[in-house]
């Protein structure tokens, strides 16, 4: 240990540029010095119960947003901790869980539609109208091409398999209900989602 | 007007009068780190971080799972994997959340120069207080553990608060809540203490016949404790010390230099008000920034080394 | 799961996660729970320490599980069915099956057919052109009245019992040994250990994942496990199960809805190209018990689909039109899996593509077959809240992924959309629980929810039909759409949707009205098939009631602590958390296990903690049994036509393997899979990729998302893969070194972790390497560059399921130089 005379007072003298008087123990007053310190930051942030996106544990989460719902204040999430109430999880969360805040505020998070045109080798941003309107097109024009009415032996079949989908498995089962409605309304048939993988 | 039930002070750094612990009813608390139950998932790592607004860079593979590689400013806690052939031959996969042990003789405090800058609250956290912090790396020489880290953007020692905050609101530190397997309690150390004793009854009756708590002396024990499947060897836990206690140096200076320290510290107030007046606070000469470096610099990092050969760490 | 199913009737995690902790013995084999469900995973540490239960662990590596295990052994990739099979051999030869359960809870009395047989690796109906089975005569033999006969005793030479002795003899401990790598004096320990719940009152719990399913065999690997449990009396038990740990979030609730090429919601399937009428789709549905008295719930199978199609197609689906039957797509093939579509993708066979919160540019085996595919496309349409690699397949990152931007046509969409904290909705876990939560914030910048781009999507098709016309339009402009907002229909509505609804007045024997027309049903025993009832997925019928949404229910409650809490959230099927409870009570409705009884028979019903899987009011003298779904009531030993490669599991060779097929030279890997010829010649020889790699995820990783999130890129921060040290040194490759890692479809280069935790196992008679190959990195996200380790792996999927071969291919590895800076 380095602990020359000359080191010490210098060392000394920078604790005085912060703090000269309590230097001598004439402080003290821990409680209220503490509170300053480390201020609990959830106090008022509004609690919302959601459940992680991971995996199929589906561990309870408490989701703390800045702002108290008020007309001008924007919700903007904070913090995300397990739900003590939960049967599973009973609070507790996965290096994954615990770090869902990291993933909702991911620098690459999406903020709007981009096309990419054949042969491009960049995004441009686009309008959610054009695009929906354009992949609309693109999908009627190829079921109406290569829509299948009625097989080799003349069974009705009515299938169209030269489009296909995959299903998300993080979005909800409302949203996959929904999803089941227009693909085979369509008549899709190259359907799958990520129960494989 | 506090309402920090548990968090008095009865410890200051750099302080010769010891504070009136005003609540001394208050229990001490403890966190209990299971390693046996311990899956190395470092939920308590991801928890830590984002409870404490701390990220890291994003760093390399290092022919470890240690990810960082050590405990820095933005680490305050880390999974540390050892990969142990016991003498049986079987492989044994210890991995211990290294961090703060909160010790109820804090060597970082007992070394501190900087007045206010590390406090033992009545409960038994040992806190950081940066805004007293002079960066000068004694508590990096005085931790038995080798625990706290000098930022080099503010020069300021940062380590493992025991969420200070979370507990004075009532709550359980974040890495506790977040830890899947119960692998990390925490309570009263006298309910932690109880607790360790079966989880080394269970362990004892599964063939660990050298299960046990560490909860070492030679710093008058800790508030973070650990049970191990082996407690005669904490050493083959990355390092874990077997016999930590205070360096003499730290002890020579608590007991005969730092009164005197204090003394040149009085004869410093007049210098010391004058450069808080001229060059305001919290500026830091760069001869200070030099000497805090060679600190930093000269400090262990017996863990920290990837190309440390496993076998190395095994006896 | 396509193994489950066939085995109890439904495909689905049986008991609850915290249910585990009821557990005398968890296997942990097939999975890797405590790094996939670490939450999950602390009700197996609670059973250690509440219950004094032991914890074994059979994996190729020596896990995160494992660090924690009583009994770890390893095993080669690839062949858990010879040592499942050994474990079955091991239970008969010993006498330790629970007799009493086995005899009326499974099928090991019924006689099969005269003709079934098995010999060489193969059973009989094998048409070697097809590579497919012929498989008639893999069915019970018939009594005059259509049941299947019986006979207790066992020692008809036919009976499934009989037949399963003579099919395990094979495996003894040398032979699984041999197969496996597992040393036989752990192999038989761990056997010790099984064999132990077949005592009534002590249960075992298997925990699985893609560790089974990610086989060319992946469904009988499962299947194998199904059968050891139903042999120790361990399905419908606390602290019992075949507990599947599903991946994704709602994986459970995509599969339950049905979103699969060949599915249904509910479990229902589409009609094949050979039914071409309702009439015929519906002989093939009947579900006639082969038993007396049987449930064979599937009866209702009528019921289901009618209300289904009303549900879909409102007022436009009729009895006269079939109840709409021509408006379902027919298949021609038994399923257009991901795969196939690849393959179809690569021939020019497919137009475009829509990926909805998937990126198989990282999930999907063979990376370069799937970046040529999308490359074929004319449009790619991503949904998704993060920046995949799939959306940018086309752009050039260097190495980790060399496209020719230029040369490639495909028009691609990347569409964002809000992520988990920002909507409301329900999703399913692995227990089949159905949980509401709810929103917490807005959407970043102008993203979008999955359902308002899908109505966008629809709505704009269906008025390009309406004003231009075009074939087929009547089941899209028939599509019932009566949301209070058409263009963003609340999830509030869809659930009530799914839930189902009195179309008119319905009523009871007596005449009284149950439910008024519009009302909410109660569950799907309300059903009917005359169009008086619609619901949009069958078994989550009782999750929106006139009660209120049952899913966002919170009510912790758990009687007896004993991890049902019955009133938390919902469960798919009528709120049953414990699959086949009937079964913890003997034939006479006493429980097996006096201490954690669930259901029993109190002389008038059945009462306990859970919801019956069982009449309510059905004697135990009526010998109903407890598969209720199954037409002969038992759970099946003997699969029947289930199952593509065989009514019993047999071990195949990994299509890449290091070793011959001692078994069955000839027949060396699954002779029913399905495997195109540009897939086939793309498979490596041992001779040139000699060691054995497996792929997994880290427990610090979810997938190719959580490199995206910058605590997971920190927790492990750059690709890597694990090699034993005595290959390390063979090799000559240094701890944290750069290597290349090669298979016939490509290589990564990456850094090595030379590690005590994979040692070389002793294959017929031959040192065999493992290496693992963690999943993860590539090249979008807060992570480091990385090649993916589907670069390396083959496009062959499981025989019945197409799940990918992730878990067990060929591969050879070099020391390099590391990338410059």
């Amino acid at each position: 240990m380095d602990l020359t005379r000359r080191g010490f007072i210098k060392l000394t003298g920078a604790s005085l540029a912060t703090s000269s008087l309590s230097a001598l123990g004439f402080g003290g007053s821990g409680a209220a010095l503490a509170e300053a310190v480390r201020p609990f930051k959830l106090t008022h942030a509004k609690e919302t119960r959601n459940t992680c996106t991971y995996c199929s544990v589906a561990c309870g989460i408490l989701i703390y947003t800045l702002g108290d719902g008020a007309k001008n204040a924007r919700s903007d999430i904070i913090h995300i901790e397990g739900d003590p109430d939960h049967p599973v999880n009973r609070g507790t969360l996965c290096p994954k869980g615990s770090a869902l805040l990291d993933i909702v505020h991911a620098p690459t998070r999406l903020q709007v539609p981009k096309y990419r045109a054949p042969g491009s080798s960049e995004f441009k941003e686009v309008s959610w109208d054009w695009a929906l309107n354009r992949i609309a097109r693109l999908m009627k024009d190829d079921r109406d091409k290569n829509f299948i009415a009625k097989n080799a032996q003349g069974t009705t079949v009515n299938r169209w398999l030269t489009t296909g989908m995959l299903a998300a498995s993080a979005s909800s089962s409302e949203t996959s209900y929904l999803t089941w409605k227009v693909a085979r309304s369509f008549g899709m048939l190259v359907f799958d989602n990520q129960a494989r993988v | 007007m506090s309402n920090l039930q548990s968090q008095d002070y009865i410890r200051i750094s750099a302080t010769t009068v010891t504070p009136p612990a005003a609540r001394s009813w208050e229990d001490q608390v403890a966190k209990l780190i299971d390693v046996t139950r311990c899956i190395g998932c470092k939920a308590c790592q991801a928890a830590c971080m984002e409870w404490n607004n701390l990220r890291d860079e994003v760093g390399f593979f290092e022919g470890t799972y240690d990810n960082p590689l050590d405990l820095d400013p933005h680490t305050w806690t880390l999974m540390r994997f050892t990969e142990y052939e016991n003498p049986k031959g079987d492989l044994e996969w210890l991995i211990r959340k290294d961090g703060c042990m909160h010790c109820e003789d804090p060597g970082c405090l007992n070394a501190c120069p900087a007045p206010g800058a590390i406090v033992q609250y009545a409960n038994g956290i040992v806190d950081f207080i940066s805004e007293n912090c002079i960066g000068c790396g004694y508590c990096v020489k005085g931790c038995p553990f080798n625990i706290p880290r000098i930022s080099q953007a503010d020069h300021k020692s940062y380590k493992c608060t025991l969420c200070s905050d979370r507990v004075a609101a009532s709550l359980e530190p974040a890495c506790v809540k977040a830890c899947p397997t119960g692998a990390i309690m925490f309570g009263s150390k006298k309910d932690m203490t109880d607790w360790a004793g079966e989880r080394v009854i269970d362990l004892k009756s599964r063939g660990f016949e050298n299960a046990g708590l560490y909860d070492p002396p030679g710093v008058d024990g800790t508030h973070v404790m650990y049970v191990l499947h082996h407690a005669d060897k904490p050493s083959i836990y990355a390092g874990l010390p077997d016999q930590p206690k205070i360096s003499s140096t730290v002890e020579f200076w608590k007991g005969l230099l730092k009164p005197l320290a204090l003394g040149s510290i009085a004869f410093g107030v007049v210098a010391g008000f004058v450069h808080w007046i001229t060059a305001g606070p919290n500026e830091v000469q760069p001869e200070d920034e030099a000497e805090a470096n060679h600190l930093l610099a000269s400090k262990g990092r017996p863990t920290a080394d990837p190309s440390r050969s496993i076998a190395e760490e095994t006896p | 799961m396509a193994s489950l199913a066939p085995t109890f009737g439904r495909g689905a995690m049986t008991n609850t996660w915290q249910d585990i902790k009821n557990a005398n013995l968890v296997v942990v084999m097939g999975g890797n729970a405590a790094e996939a469900h670490p939450c999950g995973f602390k009700w197996v540490i609670e059973a250690k320490i509440e219950n004094g239960a032991k914890l074994v662990v059979v994996d190729p590596r020596f896990t995160r599980t494992a660090s924690v295990a009583d009994y770890y052994a390893p095993i080669r990739p690839g062949t858990d069915i010879a040592f499942l099979s050994g474990v079955i051999r091991y239970l008969l030869e010993n006498e330790k099956i629970q007799r009493e359960y086995v005899r009326a809870y499974t099928n090991a009395s019924l006689i099969v057919k005269e003709g079934y047989g098995f010999e060489d690796g193969l059973f009989s109906g094998y048409d070697h052109e097809k590579g497919q089975y012929e498989k008639s005569t893999w069915d019970y033999e018939l009594d005059e009245q259509g049941f299947a006969k019986v006979d207790d005793t066992w020692e008809h030479p036919r009976s499934v019992m009989a037949l399963l002795r003579k099919h395990v003899a094979r495996y003894t401990p040398e032979m699984v040994s041999r197969i496996c790598g597992t040393p036989q004096d752990k192999f038989l320990h761990i056997c010790e250990l099984i064999a132990e719940t077949s005592a009534p009152d002590k249960a075992m719990t298997s925990l699985f994942a893609l560790g089974w399913t990610q086989h060319s065999v992946g469904s009988q690997n499962i299947r194998t496990m199904a059968m050891v449990q139903l042999l120790l009396g361990n399905i419908g038990v606390a602290g019992g199960g075949m507990n599947a740990l599903r991946g994704h979030s709602n994986i459970q609730g995509l599969t339950d809805v049905g979103l699969l090429s060949n599915q249904m919601p509910g479990y229902m399937t589409l009609p094949k190209d050979s039914e071409v009428t309702f009439d015929d789709y519906m002989k093939t549905r009947q579900f006639k018990p082969l038993r007396p008295n049987q449930t064979s719930y599937w009866q209702n199978y009528k019921k289901f689909f009618v209300s289904f199609q009303k549900s879909m197609f409102g007022d436009a689906a009729t009895a006269e039109n079939n109840w709409a039957y021509d408006w379902l797509p027919k298949l021609d093939v038994p399923l257009y899996d991901i795969i196939k579509a690849f393959e179809m993708m690569n021939h020019g066979q497919m137009n475009g593509y829509i990926c909805q919160g998937f990126n198989p540019q990282q999930a999907f085996p063979d990376r370069g077959k799937i970046r040529r595919g999308l490359s074929k496309l004319k449009f790619l349409v991503t949904m998704d809240p993060l920046d995949t690699e799939t959306s940018r397949f086309w752009e050039n990152f260097g190495p980790q992924n060399p496209a020719d931007s230029a040369a490639i046509q495909t028009e691609v969409f990347q569409l964002p959309t809000t992520c988990f904290a920002e909507e409301n909705g329900s999703l399913v876990n692995s227990a089949r629980w159905l949980q509401w939560h709810w929103k917490a914030a807005d959407a970043p910048g102008q993203a979008m929810s999955d359902i308002w781009i899908m109505s966008g999507i629809f709505h704009r098709m269906r008025e390009l039909y309406r004003t231009e016309g075009g074939v087929f339009p009547d089941p899209i402009l028939n599509l019932t759409w009566n949301y209070t907002d058409p263009t963003d229909p609340d999830p509030e509505e869809l659930a009530k949707d799914m839930n189902g609804r009195a179309r008119a007045d319905l009523t009871d024997p007596s005449g009284a009205v149950v439910k008024k027309g519009g009302q909410l049903l109660d569950g799907f025993a309300q059903l009917s098939d005359d169009g008086t009832t619609e619901s949009g997925c069958w078994i989550f019928s009782g999750c929106w009631t006139d009660k209120g949404n049952q899913m966002a229910r919170r009510d912790a409650t758990d009687p007896r602590d004993q991890g049902i809490a019955p009133q938390w959230a919902w469960a798919w099927p009528a709120n049953r958390r414990i699959l086949y409870n009937r079964a913890s009570a003997d034939v006479a409705g006493n429980p097996w296990n006096p201490a954690k009884p669930i259901i029993q028979w109190d002389g008038a019903k059945w009462i306990g903690i859970d919801v019956p899987d069982y009449g309510p009011t059905v004697k135990p003298s009526e010998s109903v049994g407890p598969f209720i779904m199954n037409v002969e009531g038992v759970g099946r030993l003997f699969a029947r036509d289930q199952m593509v490669e065989g009514p019993f599991p047999e071990h195949y060779e990994p299509l890449e393997s290091p070793a011959i097929n001692v078994l069955h030279p000839k027949v060396q890997s699954n002779p029913a899979v399905r495997v195109f010829a540009d897939d086939r010649a793309d498979f490596g020889t041992p001779s040139e990729f000699p060691y054995v790699a497996t792929t997994y995820r880290l427990t610090e990783h979810f997938h190719y998302w959580t490199k995206h999130a910058r605590i997971n890129a920190i927790l492990q921060p750059q690709e890597f893969v694990e090699i034993g040290e005595a290959l390390a040194q063979e090799k000559g490759i240094a701890q944290g070194s750069w290597v290349r890692v090669r298979s016939k479809r490509g290589f990564i280069v990456c850094k090595a972790y030379v590690t005590k935790r994979i040692k070389p196992l002793t294959v017929d008679g031959k040192p065999t390497h493992v290496i693992g190959v963690p999943l993860h990195w590539g090249f979008t996200g807060q992570a480091r560059k990385g090649y993916g380790a589907n670069t390396l792996t083959p496009s062959v999927g499981d025989a019945n399921t197409q799940t990918p071969e992730f878990k067990a291919f060929l591969v050879n590895v070099e020391s390099v130089n590391g990338p410059e800076a």
